[in-house]
């Protein structure tokens, strides 16, 4: 018995791994029926992969039987690996067991396509009905929702899980329709839709009734793998932009293609995933959610392609350099946020402080400024006279010279003669 | 400049300010009376820990801070570093002289002070969070032993009752000698005997519950099953699990 459950974890959390969603946060859950678990607002990451991906949930498929043949999916129907399923009650006992002894915040489930979407979708209601129902579940569940299944059903999902989410899988519509002709982006935004509408609707009776049970707390997402079809940053961007914008989605992660098979339309096996490409598209997306940038200032049609040497937020302010050098001391929140080496904490506190006298150097490095970076970009109560205006290129020599890449382990910097 | 000794407690440090709004005798440094070491030409002046006037200080903060800002101070407390009690105190002392808002005031190095130390201290809170493994034991309690860099045992024990509200559990603090018991109704500070204690850290079969094995085993494939070895980033993984934490992971244990 241990021996095939241990088998069966294997092959289908193996399978489940390339789905990066690992958020447990947002969740509203309460353990208010004396039952097990409690969802905590920023949610928590209980261990790390060797990989630096966080472990949060269980991520399991229910099976990787599938009757699509995707070129980038492990469990395509072609391929030939070893295929298992979960019953119901082993998901369940599962992800109580681990649940009890502080493994996990809770389950992520997805499944390959067995049979058709509307008899899958209904055997991961039932995983979630039992751990909800039966078990008095309040841990997080994010549940994918299957493209093609019945409203109904969909709806139903929703009232138990904390968080549902669709691949987009590829960023543009040809790049799908080239690896997996089956599918379409409608398939997508259609439920995407409709959860989304059912999240407003159930809002609004909230204020006026507040019994009103919760549906999909915290929110949807989406995937897009990278890498695996020649976009340009540029494209991906825009697509998770108007996707970010017309579904209110929580977060679209950026997956770095890991090449899994011998298809002659993808990259080969063994070459490396494109992890900086992968960095820079979330760092991108950070600017475009937290610090107030638009889509098109960090990516337009003459700049389609993000630095691979410096991050996205340096690389606008050099593009810019007209706004600058910006005193801290009386410069609006906005335009702190925007200069290269201050956070989101750093321009809370220094907007905070300066009520109370004018920054020096040496209390924005406390608080925390990454000062080598921003003093191209800044003045300051005591910033020294500066005679000479530099060009983009040359602070950005000065820049990378004192910083070193995480990822470059040999400087490339090409000198600069004038 | 003047030296206050006190007793290393809360009450103590409120005191220290009641005493100083009260003498006002200018520069004041604050010491822990057990850590510190006189010096030839300082002067002393003992802080005696009086209830009431603690209580009026901590009254006074209350009015005068959001209640983020006085769990801040509670968590600078607990971090139990040498230099807080003075950083506290002297925050203390400034809040209480400059109109209310004086907080925000982040160019002032105790308030960076306080406020970082907080950060610090909540992020081992929430690390306690996610890395407490709890072991089943055969008598059907839920166990695990910690030692964490902080005091926050105090912090951790309401995050903890509201998750597990259907099972026993145990969390003890083996470096401060201190444990919290929830017995499914109420949850209390629990003290054990060494030979308990070291029980907790080294359990062996017998006193686990039949299962607990098996989802250790269970646990440990998954966790090697979800890593993608393309990705490999050992820099990142440690950052993230400092290896201090390694021997609380059940999925770090070498198989026996």
């Amino acid at each position: 018995m241990s021996e095939r459950i241990r088998e069966k974890l294997n092959i289908l959390a193996d399978a489940a791994k390339y789905d990066v969603s690992c958020s447990s946060s947002g969740g509203t859950r309460k353990n208010d029926n004396k039952g097990l678990g409690n969802s905590h607002a920023s949610g928590i990451c209980h261990t790390y992969t060797e990989d630096g991906r966080c472990v949060s949930l269980l991520k399991i498929l229910l099976t990787n039987h599938c009757i699509f043949d995707c070129a980038y999916c492990v469990s395509r129907k072609s391929n030939d690996i070893q295929r298992a399923a979960f019953t119901v009650e082993e998901v369940v006992e599962l992800t109580m067991n681990f649940y009890r002894r502080n493994f996990i915040e809770g389950l992520f489930l997805s499944s390959g396509i067995f049979k058709n979407a509307d008899f899958t979708m209904e055997r991961l209601l039932r995983v979630v009905k039992k751990l909800r129902l039966e078990e008095r579940f309040n841990g997080y569940i994010h549940l994918k929702t299957i493209p093609g299944a019945s409203e109904d059903l969909i709806r139903e999902a929703g009232m138990y899980a904390d968080r549902m989410s669709i691949n987009l899988e590829m960023p543009t519509e040809s790049g799908l329709k080239l690896l997996a002709p089956d599918k379409s982006h409608q398939e997508v935004i259609d439920p995407l839709g409709m959860v989304q509408r059912q999240i407003v609707q159930f809002k609004e009776e909230k204020k006026l009734i507040k019994s009103v049970p919760k549906f999909v707390p915290a929110g949807q997402s989406t995937q897009m793998v990278i890498g695996a079809t020649p976009e340009t940053d540029k494209d991906i961007m825009q697509t998770a932009d108007t996707f970010y914008k017309n579904f209110s989605l929580k977060r679209v992660y950026y997956s770095g293609y890991i090449p899994i098979s011998n298809d002659n339309r993808l990259p080969m096996l063994g070459s490396q995933p494109p992890l900086i490409r992968e960095n820079r598209l979330y760092q991108t997306d950070w600017l475009m959610r937290f610090y107030g940038f638009n889509v098109n200032e960090l990516l337009n049609d003459a700049n389609p392609h993000l630095d691979i040497d410096i991050d996205p937020k340096l690389s606008w302010a050099l593009r810019n350099l007209h706004y600058f050098p910006i005193d801290i001391n009386v410069a609006n929140y906005k335009m702190i946020l925007r200069v290269p080496g201050i956070g989101v904490n750093s321009a809370k506190k220094i907007v905070q402080a300066r009520k109370f006298g004018k920054l020096r150097i040496d209390q924005l490095k406390k608080i925390g400024v990454a000062y080598n970076r921003a003093r191209h970009f800044i003045k300051c109560a005591d910033s020294p006279y500066q005679l000479k205006d530099y060009q983009s290129t040359q602070i950005k020599s000065f820049i990378l010279a004192e910083s070193q890449s995480k990822y470059l382990k040999n400087d490339t910097n090409q000198l600069i003669l004038f | 400049m003047q030296t206050y000794l006190f007793d290393g407690s809360m009450e103590g440090l409120l005191t220290a300010v009641f005493e100083w709004f009260e003498r006002k005798p200018g520069m004041v440094v604050l010491r822990n009376q057990a850590l510190h070491q006189p010096d030839a030409f300082e002067q002393c002046f003992h802080v005696i820990s009086n209830e009431q006037q603690a209580a009026r200080v901590w009254k006074g903060l209350q009015q005068r801070l959001e209640k983020g800002w006085i769990r801040r101070l509670t968590c600078a407390y607990l971090s139990e570093k040498p230099d807080v009690h003075d950083h506290l105190f002297q925050l203390i002392c400034y809040l209480f002289q400059n109109p209310p808002g004086a907080e925000m005031n982040y160019g002032n190095e105790h308030v960076l002070e306080v406020a970082q130390t907080a950060r610090k201290v909540e992020r081992e809170k929430h690390r306690m969070e996610a890395f407490i493994r709890f072991q089943h034991a055969a008598d059907g309690i839920f166990y695990c032993g910690i030692d964490p860099d902080f005091n926050v045992l105090p912090l951790l024990g309401k995050h903890f009752r509201n998750r597990y509200q259907d099972q026993q559990w145990i969390i003890y603090d083996l470096k401060r000698h201190y444990g919290l018991f929830f017995d499914l109704h109420t949850l209390d500070e629990i003290t054990m005997q060494r030979e308990e204690e070291n029980n907790l850290m080294n359990s062996k079969a017998d006193v686990l519950s039949e299962k607990e094995n098996l989802y250790a085993l269970l646990w440990k494939d998954y966790f090697k099953s979800t890593n993608i070895p393309a990705r490999k980033n050992t820099k990142l993984h440690v950052q993230h699990v400092p290896k201090r934490y390694w021997k609380y992971l059940t999925e770090k244990q070498v198989e026996i």
